[in-house]
């Protein structure tokens, strides 16, 4: 095995992706001009639901400049249906496709599709074309939903519930008559957008010559793109190049492949020219998968010293008006993840998935994770309330023990590994936690509500290995990796992972530089490109350096290992007489050496077989991660509630984190600032609304509120290592643990604020609104 | 076809005359007509900030200005701050050192908002910086190493 000098590896190497993107020269895929491009635009429902009486796209195809309009009518039974992924025995499941069929189940569901010479004929002819629809009652509450006499979304089916899946334990229900106290709590996980800066854009062309198909597409997944649209236009994958180029954002929501996807593939194949959408903010708020849109119960048995016995819990999850790839398995992981860092002996859940006449819903930075820290993390404060001890010393009473690895949960997930007090001790430290509490305690006396809040959360990632969700997805959860060595020394590594924005670029070139000794700058990595790139997932859970990285260390350690027997070979020695160190094989205590781009060149060019090697420099790698990792963190928030306005403010923000051994401390950084940012979005501003009848009111940035940078003071981190055994880099994964440790953290603060009100909760978004009519109902009710 | 009119525009220090649509938008007039397709279209309605150039040395949305309205003018986009890789502004300098962006998207037009800034405040304070780039939406950085990045900018031209 290689084992990685740290030359760079550890360190914070500015980005190898930076310096086309300062400059404005990446490429997006709105970016991709191609002759003869034509421009599409869709006509989407204004309705929730319906029967599709008539369309009528005359006036829009005689618009100047267009070029074709389409129905579902046009492209029945040659295309489709959508790519939609999650399978599951028993599930209530139909068809979705590309174009409505006769019916609409949401709002924005894309009913027709006009084709024009320049963008602004076709926005102006989609505009043209005439829907009738006959509307029929929506369902847009997920709990009136599960009503048996409620309005379906998909007549066919016996029911809105696509999933139900109780566990129920006998130990939990005596654990509940034994213990000293229980409590209930009802906490919403609201719906939100994964509003990336880049929205959706797609751009399709089909070459008659060739019979080859190529679609850039603002997609996390290409390789599931190439697969999806193989099977929806019935094209062999072979003809078929996904390439996500510079990729604006994801955060989960660029995982799926879209109904447009293959629609605009098949557009291009009958137009027999190249096709371009991009979507606007309206629509990526009205069609890009939403994220969470849970609605939990929970019961927990504790006892009168803090320990929690055991958690009975509820999901209620939103599906919306379609079944994604990961929808309802998210729904399933919020219990799996239930216990948090704790130690409780017994879980029952029920998980229900709910159909409704809303934008479906899919994973979004964390998914399933977040929801269940939030409900762990929120329950261990009021177990705090209600046994008169800190939430600190709550937490330190139930943490699983550092010796306990690898430990199995009462939800029967089994933890990697973990030191829960070493993070916390490091967190407190850096706040100084008894000053902290001790400032509140005055600002309290001077009438300011002034809250603290703390979580302690772990989760999962690196998903693997294949086998559990993999048969209903079509897809294995290992990644690959390619090193090809130049004549010259020179390396390109071709990664299965599609970043867009992580860093991977850099983090791979810094493992290959240190690899072979050779410079950053001589490394070049290669992703997004399914021509390139044989197969590959994603970097999806937290997957990009755990899965992506740890396939590209088997892929160094074999051309590492066939760089030695060939330098063994020309210097005439055994192989186990081989040193290398930075980028030189050495005849071990002698001065014959050899540089590893002596190594190359000798492996391309010089006709010296070497017995049992072929020519080249070049190795594949496929890692299937054996389990799973948990990192872990301890984060803290201090908030100060303006009680005239309910307005709040962070006043202070720190998060030591533990996500194993860590590639480029500095990418990490990023990760986590980015991450608890975007989950104190969801705790405070962010929210997807529908009306009672399923209009979308959050369908522009006037209202849909995203984080903005002074919304924030300047934030504290630090971490703790703890590795894992679960793949060769002792790495566990950093991109969801800021949103999945942040929201709970603020909202555990604002409670924290208002609890000497009487209040002990605001559900989330914790809007001054919320707040303000909170404290005015508290104070009445005194 | 829609009538046209003439436009003269001068980008990055280039003299452009084009016959447009009277609705055409200016970032469309940049990226469309021009290819300068490093201004990024975020929400078309003024509020993300991703389209973010000058137009006469002060940082507009080019989403919500027509191209006819730039007609005589002079813009800038990102393409206009560097000649080449070697002589990048202080504030690209400033965004790769601290890891200023992520999927780069909203890098553009954050870069041409902190620059309206630093023209008129070399030396910003924190809450400065937060306040200036407040129009500007980023989903991936958190906006700390943003504010880092700006800093970072201010010093080098502080001490050049």
């Amino acid at each position: 095995m290689v084992t990685f000098r740290p030359n760079s590896v550890g360190k914070a190497i500015k980005r190898r992706e930076d310096p086309r993107l300062i400059r404005g020269l990446g490429t997006y895929t709105d970016d991709v001009k191609l002759p003869g491009m034509t421009y599409a635009a869709f006509v989407r429902s204004d309705f929730p639901a319906g029967a599709i009486r008539s369309i009528d796209t005359t006036a829009a195809a005689d618009h100047p400049g267009v070029v074709a309009a389409y129905t579902y009518a046009d492209m029945d039974g040659q295309v489709g249906p959508s790519p939609v992924g999650a399978e599951m025995p028993g599930m209530g499941k139909a068809d979705h496709p590309l174009l409505a069929d006769g019916r609409v189940l949401h709002v924005g569901q894309p009913v027709a599709v006009v084709v024009a010479e320049t963008p602004y004929a076709a926005r102006d002819a989609a505009g043209l074309v005439e829907v009738d629809i006959e509307p029929r009652e929506a369902v847009v509450d997920v709990e009136a939903a599960m009503a048996p006499d409620a309005p379906r979304v998909y007549e066919e089916l016996d029911s809105n519930i696509c999933i139900q899946v109780p566990v129920p334990n006998p130990e939990a229900d005596k654990l509940f008559e034994q213990a000293d106290q229980t409590l209930s709590m009802r906490l919403l996980n609201q719906r939100v957008a994964p509003f990336p800066m880049e929205g959706r854009a797609i751009c399709a062309h089909w070459e008659e010559g060739p019979g080859k198909l190529t679609i850039w597409t603002s997609n996390q997944a290409p390789h599931f793109v190439k697969q999806q649209i193989a099977m929806c236009l019935r094209i062999p994958e072979i003809r078929i190049r996904a390439i996500a180029p510079e990729v604006g954002g994801g955060f989960g929501a660029k995982i799926p492949t879209y109904p447009e996807d293959p629609l605009l593939c098949w557009v291009s194949r009958e137009l027999r020219r190249p096709v371009k959408w991009s979507e606007t903010r309206t629509e990526n708020l009205l069609g890009m998968t939403h994220g969470r849109g849970h609605v939990e119960k929970i019961d927990v048995a504790f006892q009168n010293d803090g320990r929690v016995l055991a958690l009975k819990g509820q999901t209620i999850s939103e599906l919306g008006a379609w079944r994604s790839f990961y929808g309802p398995f998210i729904a399933l992981s919020t219990h799996t993840m239930s216990c948090g860092c704790y130690d409780i002996r017994a879980v029952a859940w029920e998980t229900f998935a709910v159909y409704t006449n809303t934008m479906a819903t899919e994973a979004y930075r964390g998914a399933g994770r977040p929801e269940a820290a939030y409900i762990i993390e929120r329950v261990m404060d009021e177990v705090a309330a209600a046994t008169g001890l800190d939430p600190v010393a709550v937490r330190r009473r139930n943490f699983v023990d550092k010796d306990a690895f690898p430990h199995t949960t009462a939800s029967g997930a089994v933890y990697d590994s973990g030191d829960y007090e070493k993070t916390l001790d490091r967190m407190i430290e850096l706040v100084g936690y008894d000053d902290a509490r001790e400032a509140q305690r005055q600002a309290r006396d001077d009438g300011r509500l002034v809250g603290i809040g703390v979580a302690a959360f772990t989760e999962v990632c690196g998903i693997g290995p294949s086998g559990g969700t993999a048969p209903h997805q079509r897809m294995g959860t290992w990644e690959s990796a390619t090193v090809r060595v130049e004549p010259s020394g020179n390396v390109t590594v071709y990664t299965g992972v599609s970043p867009h924005g992580q860093g991977q670029e850099t983090a791979f070139a810094q493992m290959a530089s240190d690899a072979f000794g050779v410079g950053l700058d001589d490394v070049v990595v290669v992703h997004g490109d399914t021509d390139q790139v044989q197969h590959g997932v994603g970097t999806f859970g937290s997957r990009g350096i755990a899965v992506g990285g740890a396939a590209l260390h088997m892929a160094l350690t074999k051309v590492h290992a066939k760089a030695t027997r060939i330098a063994a070979h020309h210097l005439d020695a055994p192989v186990d007489q081989i040193d290398y160190e930075d980028g030189e094989f050495t005849v071990s205590g002698t001065d014959r050496k050899l540089t590893f781009r002596q190594v190359a060149e000798m492996a391309h060019l010089w006709n010296v077989a070497v017995p049992g090697e072929e020519p080249g420099l070049e190795a594949v790698a496929r890692f299937e991660p054996p389990g799973t990792t948990f990192p872990f963190g301890a984060h803290l928030c201090q908030v100060e509630v303006d009680p005239e306005s309910g307005q709040i403010e962070i006043q202070r923000y720190v998060a030591v984190d533990d996500f194993g051994v860590v590639i480029n401390p500095m990418l990490a950084d990023g990760q986590r600032i980015g991450g608890v940012v975007q989950g104190i979005g969801q705790a405070m501003w962010e929210e997807v609304q529908y009306d009672d009848g399923g209009q979308l009111l959050s369908g522009t940035l006037m209202d849909y509120a995203v984080p903005r940078a002074k919304h924030f003071p300047r934030m504290v981190l630090d971490n703790t290592v703890t590795p894992t055994d679960v793949n060769p880099l002792g790495a566990k994964g950093i991109g969801e643990l800021g949103t999945i440790g942040s929201t709970p953290c603020v909202v555990n603060a604002i409670v924290d604020a208002l609890r000497p009100l009487g209040i002990t909760n605001i559900d989330m978004p914790a809007k001054p609104e919320r707040v303000w009519q909170a404290i005015q109902a508290a104070a009445s009710a005194q | 076809m829609p009538r046209s009119v003439p436009v003269t525009v001068t980008v990055n220090g280039s003299a452009h005359e084009r016959e447009v649509e009277p609705r055409t938008l200016l970032v469309h007039f940049l990226r469309e007509e021009l290819d300068l397709t490093g201004v990024h279209i975020g929400c078309e309605s003024t509020l993300c900030g991703a389209c973010t150039v000058h137009l006469n040395g002060r940082a507009v949305k080019s989403c919500t200005v027509l191209a006819v309205q730039a007609d005589g003018q002079e813009v800038t986009t990102i393409e206009g701050l560097a000649a080449d890789a070697n002589n990048l502004h202080p504030l690209q300098v400033g965004f790769w050192e601290k890891h200023g962006l992520q999927c780069g998207y909203c890098t553009p037009g954050m870069i041409m908002a902190a620059k309206q800034l630093l023209d008129d405040n070399p030396n910003p304070t924190e809450d400065e910086i937060r306040e200036a780039i407040d129009g500007n939406i980023c989903r991936c950085t958190g906006y700390q190493q943003i504010v880092d990045a700006v800093q970072h900018a201010a010093e080098a031209a502080g001490a050049a």
